[in-house]
């Protein structure tokens, strides 16, 4: 039986890395990798990891709306669809030429307008088998009132009313809805806890690149995280064998937003929350940094989910922890870590007087 | 010099001492590891947010005056919560503010060299600062599924189920145990198969001497009771200085769940039964051993 991938979201960093490794696997013959716009030009830094859809992967552009992706699936007999077009955000300048920079209207469109065609597509196609899709932990909120860890069965405290996880609890229903209609498809759902790496371009990963962090005076949220490498691993796992069901993904452990921030050895600026949501705004206005409502909710209150469910289904572990990707990522944007560390050199001073004598 | 560096380096290592043979340089050499440990973050938070670095040598050690001189707090029946395995320790709760909840976490921590986690009321986890406090300090939020989490790690976890009816009680009523929710913490014990530990806590009581309280005003900074104490409002934040009564803190005699089937957790009949025997048991222990203490305030 040959064997035809399909994966979508394939300009971003993690579709084009999932495609790679796919088209590097003997076991298949073909990878189509579709978005809504080609794959940007190489970029210098970062090597072959970050370029276009590399080696036996073909490129399909697709409109969004429209027959085009219905005609790919069957054209090609694609199996197995690997979705990972989810978007977290709008506003990133190389976004912009394509739908997914116009702002949250065009996001939601991308998120979930995307999703509804593809299961459309696949409902309808007689040769797919397995279906993949990417969803996040977000879905789950942020909230005091929030059990501390999360398990795949636990019901969110408050709905998603905004951005991302609103998009992503949306796509979950349709997959679900798909998963009854087509109880012969296998069909995954991986929610994963926020991406860390060195190829990763997130919310997150631009606010922990910021000279001066802005945190929320009186909350020290619980994060976690996943590393690329790790990501990209359990997706073509799942796109490999069947693993019928929803599962978190995320790396062993937390890391208190405290503690990222005295990794990195920047200076931390605790504000009010009603000036967080402003500063979050001004920045958004302004895109530099891209802070969404449910950002703001995860810097107060945090999330922890629990990973056992597909540890158990894989037989795996994630190789990095939560405190393992978060420094990975450190090191790869050469933050300083110990120069610059003016607290750290204070104690280092102070330890040599004392203890030299 | 450059060993010490190292092992400074490598953080979690034993603590730095061969700087001198003394004592004193090597607790500060272990001073300056701990710093920096602090410093660049290099620690471990559980899944929960427990820090238990944070909690040993910051926030008990500014409880333990407390606990030793202010309170003189004696513990009776340490035998009976176990060493090393899951337990629920079920406790009185009284004083206006949660103290006792404290000195609590400051005896299973010193006297069983266990942390204690509590199950909290979801309004500690709504304030800034004091949510992630609690949090740091190994608590969180009393809901099961959190519950079941701990007790199934095999933690001694600590709840209260009188809840703000207990806490925010009059004066007048003092070692009255009020009504115990809805036995949400029984069904966690029986779906774990952990020990109930029945615990009465004497002392917490006087600390606080809730005299009156002011409804409305409570209402309108959404918290469930704003007390008025001989102290409190009258002499402003002096009146928060509590009262220097003197505690005594028991752990009763186990009452074991593992002879339950875990489904039985569901039955509510099982779960109001044992709620109402841990119940009657406490108040028994509560009343005796607030006459083996005698007066609150002996003469100094």
């Amino acid at each position: 039986m040959t064997r035809t991938v399909l994966v979508t979201g394939v300009r971003g960093h993690i579709g084009a890395r999932v495609a790679a490794a796919l088209a590097g696997d003997p076991e298949i013959d073909r990878v189509i990798g579709v978005d809504t716009a080609p794959p940007p030009a190489p970029r210098g830094r970062g090597g072959e990891q970050d370029g276009p859809v590399p080696g036996r992967t073909e490129f399909v552009h697709v409109a969004l709306r429209g027959p085009d992706l219905a005609r790919v699936i069957r054209d090609a007999d694609v199996d197995t669809v690997v979705h990972l077009s989810l978007v977290s955000g709008s506003g990133r300048g190389d976004r912009r030429a394509d739908g997914t920079g116009g702002g949250r209207s065009a996001m939601k469109e991308h998120n979930v307008i995307g999703t509804m065609q593809l299961l459309a597509a696949c409902q309808r196609s007689a040769t797919v088998r397995r279906v993949v899709v990417r969803s996040t932990t977000a879905v789950y909120g942020s909230s005091p009132h929030a059990p501390a860890v999360f398990t795949e069965d636990t019901e969110p405290a408050e709905v998603a009313r905004h951005g991302y996880a609103r998009d992503a609890t949306e796509v979950e229903t349709y997959v679900r809805g798909f998963a009854r209609r087509r109880p012969d498809v296998t069909t995954t759902t991986l929610r994963f806890a926020n991406l860390m790496g060195p190829g990763v371009d997130s919310p997150l990963t631009r606010y922990f690149s910021q000279p001066v962090l802005p945190t929320v005076l009186g909350f020290d949220p619980r994060l976690q995280f996943v590393h690329e490498d790790d990501a990209v691993e359990v997706l073509c796992r799942t796109a490999g064998a069947d693993h019928p069901g929803v599962f978190n993904v995320a790396g062993d452990g937390v890391l208190l937003l405290s503690q990222c921030a005295r990794r990195t050895g920047r200076p931390v600026v605790p504000l009010p929350s009603p000036a967080f949501r402003l500063a979050g705004g001004l920045a958004r206005g302004a895109r530099l940094v891209d802070f969404s409502p449910e950002q703001l909710t995860l810097m107060s209150h945090g999330r922890a989910v629990d990973t056992a469910r597909i540890t158990a289904e894989l037989g795996w572990r994630p190789k990095y922890g939560t405190a393992a990707a978060f420094d990975d990522f450190l090191r790869s944007r050469a933050v300083p870590g110990g120069a610059g560390h003016l607290p750290l050199a204070a104690v280092d001073w102070l330890a040599d007087l004392l203890t030299k004598r | 010099m450059d060993d010490f560096r190292d092992r400074r380096a490598a953080g979690n290592g034993p603590p730095a001492g061969l700087v001198d043979g003394d004592g004193s340089g090597e607790r500060l050499a272990e001073l300056f590891a701990f710093l920096r440990r602090r410093i660049t973050g290099d620690y471990e938070v559980d899944e929960f947010g427990f820090d238990p670095e944070l909690n040993d040598r910051v926030l008990l050690e500014a409880l333990r005056p407390l606990y030793r001189h202010w309170f003189r707090t004696e513990t009776l029946g340490l035998e009976n919560v176990p060493a090393d395995a899951g337990a629920l320790i079920v406790a009185n709760h009284s004083g206006t503010l949660p103290v006792d909840a404290l000195m609590l976490q400051v005896a299973v921590n010193d006297e069983l060299g266990r942390p204690l986690r509590l199950l909290g009321a979801h309004l500690v986890y709504q304030l800034p600062v004091l949510g992630h406090l609690a949090r740091k300090s190994g608590h969180t939020l009393a809901c099961p599924e959190d519950a079941d989490r701990l007790l199934r790690k095999g933690e001694v976890v600590g709840v209260f189920p009188e809840g703000f009816k207990g806490i925010g009680k009059p004066f007048s009523e003092r070692y009255r145990l009020q009504r115990f929710g809805r036995g949400g913490f029984v069904a966690s014990a029986i779906r774990a198969g952990v020990p109930i530990v029945p615990c009465a806590i004497v002392g917490a009581e006087e600390i606080y001497p809730k005299i009156g309280d002011l409804p409305s005003l409570a209402r309108l900074l959404g918290l469930p009771y704003l007390p008025i104490t001989p102290l409190f409002p009258w002499l402003g934040p002096l009146g928060l200085v509590p009262l220097p009564s003197k505690w005594l803190i028991e752990f009763g005699e186990p009452v074991r769940t593992d002879a339950y089937d875990p489904e039985e957790a569901d039955d509510p009949a099982v779960v109001f039964d044992l709620t109402d025997h841990v119940r009657e048991t406490m108040q028994r222990r509560l009343d005796a051993l607030r006459l083996r203490r005698g007066a609150a305030f002996p003469p100094i």
